[in-house]
């Protein structure tokens, strides 16, 4: 049994951008240079948004017209990656559906953090009664389990992106909401915002000029966690059948009319979709992590 | 500590009565008429009307709500739109199947991840740290139902060792009496949890192994095995417990579209299918239970970490 190694002391060049204003953008882009991973994953990223959105450029394909009489074509000339049960030639559909999946994804996590943000500044800020009441409420939505109602409501509401990622971004922004809140009650007692209190600084101008650029990298880590966390609820709707209205398929729901074919192992109906599913929430996470370390914080999810 | 657990317990009970109002009024402002939902799209508009008089359903949403609440503190979940039967009855009918299956993978979970996260700590940076950390990662962005899909494809189809549906039994014990059926969903139930459990532990092993007692331990010469297993063990599973008291919603979760993969007739199944007929006294229902069992889960977790941990009913 070996020993475990006594942790390091951190480096004296972490020190340095650690102690001035640990959550801010420039410390943050600095720490992430002994991330490799993080980078990777941020390209990694780069080359699936460049697919989706620039594939369809260099192969142009028909996601509209059901084709029956080039359903379940195998991997061949002019389908790559063969064709779908309805015809759909399946590359251009894991573009398209990458398109979809991608923004409903950073959709709702921009209106999670959005809302978060908001709510838990609010909620800090306010301190007393009225923080205690709103971190309630937000307990008590925590307490209800979040696939069951974003289910109730895309059952009733699917349509299109916009109202689909209303409702997950809607139902994502608790956790956000306590990390801002959080970080908000601890930079507004350091010295720097006491300082600019005493020299006079309104209070809107100790909240644009300090609090915010200061959360803010806790605020963009939480975002990419979210993009992450929003892909697979996306993915699980649409396999669920309560995602987009036909003919848009988000990666989920790909996967899902893939599974009807599974016993006659077609397998370019699979492993391609999931396997986009797997690096896009992959390259997110790694990411995210690496972000997460550089803003120097535990920035618990 | 009495004290510490009664007014936890008083919290949680606010936060069930909480959670009852948001989800009743959220359901509420979702759903069509019941009357419209039960008789169907053509009725006319005044039996409709008639309906919804007769049972109540015209009158003001709190009304509502405080008549739902008083039937519910007498244990009547309501009547299904759909199905002539007590949501009760259905629940209950389910419940004990979508256990089993649930406890099972947890259990597996466990029962891998907490020697594995272990393992990862004391060789930290080791091939075998190095390789687990990776394909949590990999495990981590891998939804279950794909995960299912994949074991499926290689279980059943492959290697045919392994049927692709769940057993039909209406027997709460399939999973011992028919292990083979019920293999594929347990294991990737299991699975997916491993990568988050295995992680957890690794990272609280880590934290206990840098504390005094450890080293203590060490320097008056204790077989490093009964430290792992006497002082290690305990307290680097107090994260764990309090991790799986709050995944409630997670494993609830990985229930229902488990049960939806392999066809398996458990409360997400059911939970399913109430959606696709608009059967919201049921959705109403489970969406509660849920909401109910993640508010014991945290307090169990915060019960059971008290009891191990006196510092935390002290700064509580």
């Amino acid at each position: 049994m070996t020993a475990p190694e006594v942790t390091s002391p951190p480096s004296p060049e972490a020190e340095t951008w650690a102690e001035r204003e640990p959550g801010s953008i420039r410390s943050v882009l600095h720490g992430m240079r002994r991330h490799p991973l993080g980078v990777a994953g941020g390209l990694l990223l780069l080359l699936i948004a460049a697919f989706c959105f620039l594939g369809p450029l260099f192969h142009p394909t028909n996601q509209t017209d059901v084709d029956l009489l080039n359903a379940a074509l195998p991997p061949g000339p002019g389908h790559p990656l063969g064709t779908d049960g309805n015809g759909f030639d399946v590359l251009g559909r894991l573009m398209s559906g990458g398109q979809v999946s991608l923004r409903i994804g950073l959709l709702a996590a921009l209106f999670a953090t959005t809302i978060g943000t908001v709510y838990g500044a609010v909620a800090g800020l306010a301190g007393g009664v009225v923080d205690g009441f709103m971190m309630r409420l937000v307990d008590v939505m925590l307490s209800i389990p979040f696939l069951f109602f974003v289910l109730i409501l895309s059952a009733r509401f699917h349509a299109d992106a916009l109202s689909l990622s209303l409702v997950i971004g809607g139902f994502s922004w608790l956790v956000s909401a306590r990390l801002v809140r959080g970080e908000v009650l601890t930079l507004r007692v350091r010295e720097f915002v006491l300082a600019a209190r005493l020299m006079g600084a309104s209070r809107r101008r100790t909240i644009l000029t300090h609090l915010i650029p200061n959360a803010l990298g806790v605020i963009i880590v939480n975002i990419t966690f979210q993009v992450a966390d929003a892909v697979l609820v996306v993915a699980a709707l649409g396999f669920l059948g309560f995602g987009l209205t036909y003919p848009t398929a988000d990666w989920g729901s790909q996967l899902a009319s893939g599974v009807t074919y599974i016993s006659a192992d077609y397998w370019w109906l699979i492993y391609p979709v999931g396997g986009c599913i797997v690096l896009t929430v992959l390259a997110l996470n790694l990411l995210a992590d690496a972000l997460r370390d550089a803003v120097g914080r535990r920035a618990d999810r | 500590m009495t004290w510490y657990v009664l007014r936890r317990l008083a919290v949680s009970l606010l936060v069930l009565l909480g959670i009852s109002a948001v989800v009743f009024l959220m359901l509420h402002l979702v759903s069509d008429s019941p009357g419209r939902v039960v008789l169907g799209q053509r009725a006319s508009p005044e039996a409709v009307a008639d309906f919804n008089r007769e049972h109540g359903f015209d009158r003001p949403v709190v009304a509502q709500y405080v008549g739902y609440l008083g039937r519910l503190l007498h244990g009547d979940l309501g009547r299904s739109y759909k199905l002539n039967e007590d949501v009760g009855t259905l629940l209950a009918r389910n419940a004990g199947r979508s256990a089993m299956v649930s406890l099972a993978g947890l259990v597996l979970a466990l029962l891998i991840a907490v020697p594995l996260g272990i393992l990862q700590a004391v060789r930290r940076n080791s091939v075998v740290d190095r390789v687990a950390t990776a394909a949590s990662y990999v495990l981590y962005a891998t939804p279950s139902f794909l995960l299912g899909l994949l074991l499926i494809a290689v279980f059943s189809q492959t290697i045919p060792i392994f049927p692709a549906e769940a057993s039909q039994s209406h027997s709460p014990w399939v999973v011992f009496t028919d292990p083979r059926a019920m293999a594929l969903p347990v294991i990737t139930l299991a699975v997916t949890s491993i990568a988050v459990f295995a992680q957890y532990q690794r990272s609280a092993a880590l934290d206990q192994l840098g504390q005094d007692y450890i080293r203590v331990a060490r320097a008056k010469g204790l077989p490093e095995r009964l430290i792992l297993t006497r002082h290690l063990l305990r307290n680097a599973c107090l994260p764990l417990v309090m991790l799986v008291g709050t995944l409630v919603p997670t494993l609830l979760a990985g229930n229902l579209i488990v049960e939806s993969l392999f066809n398996y007739p458990g409360l997400g199944l059911l939970f399913l299918n109430s959606l696709q007929r608009e059967d919201y006294p049921v959705l109403l229902a489970y969406t509660l239970i849920g909401g109910v069992l993640t508010v014991a889960g945290n307090f169990v977790a915060d019960v059971v970490v008290a009891a191990a941990d006196r510092r935390i009913e002290l700064s509580a």
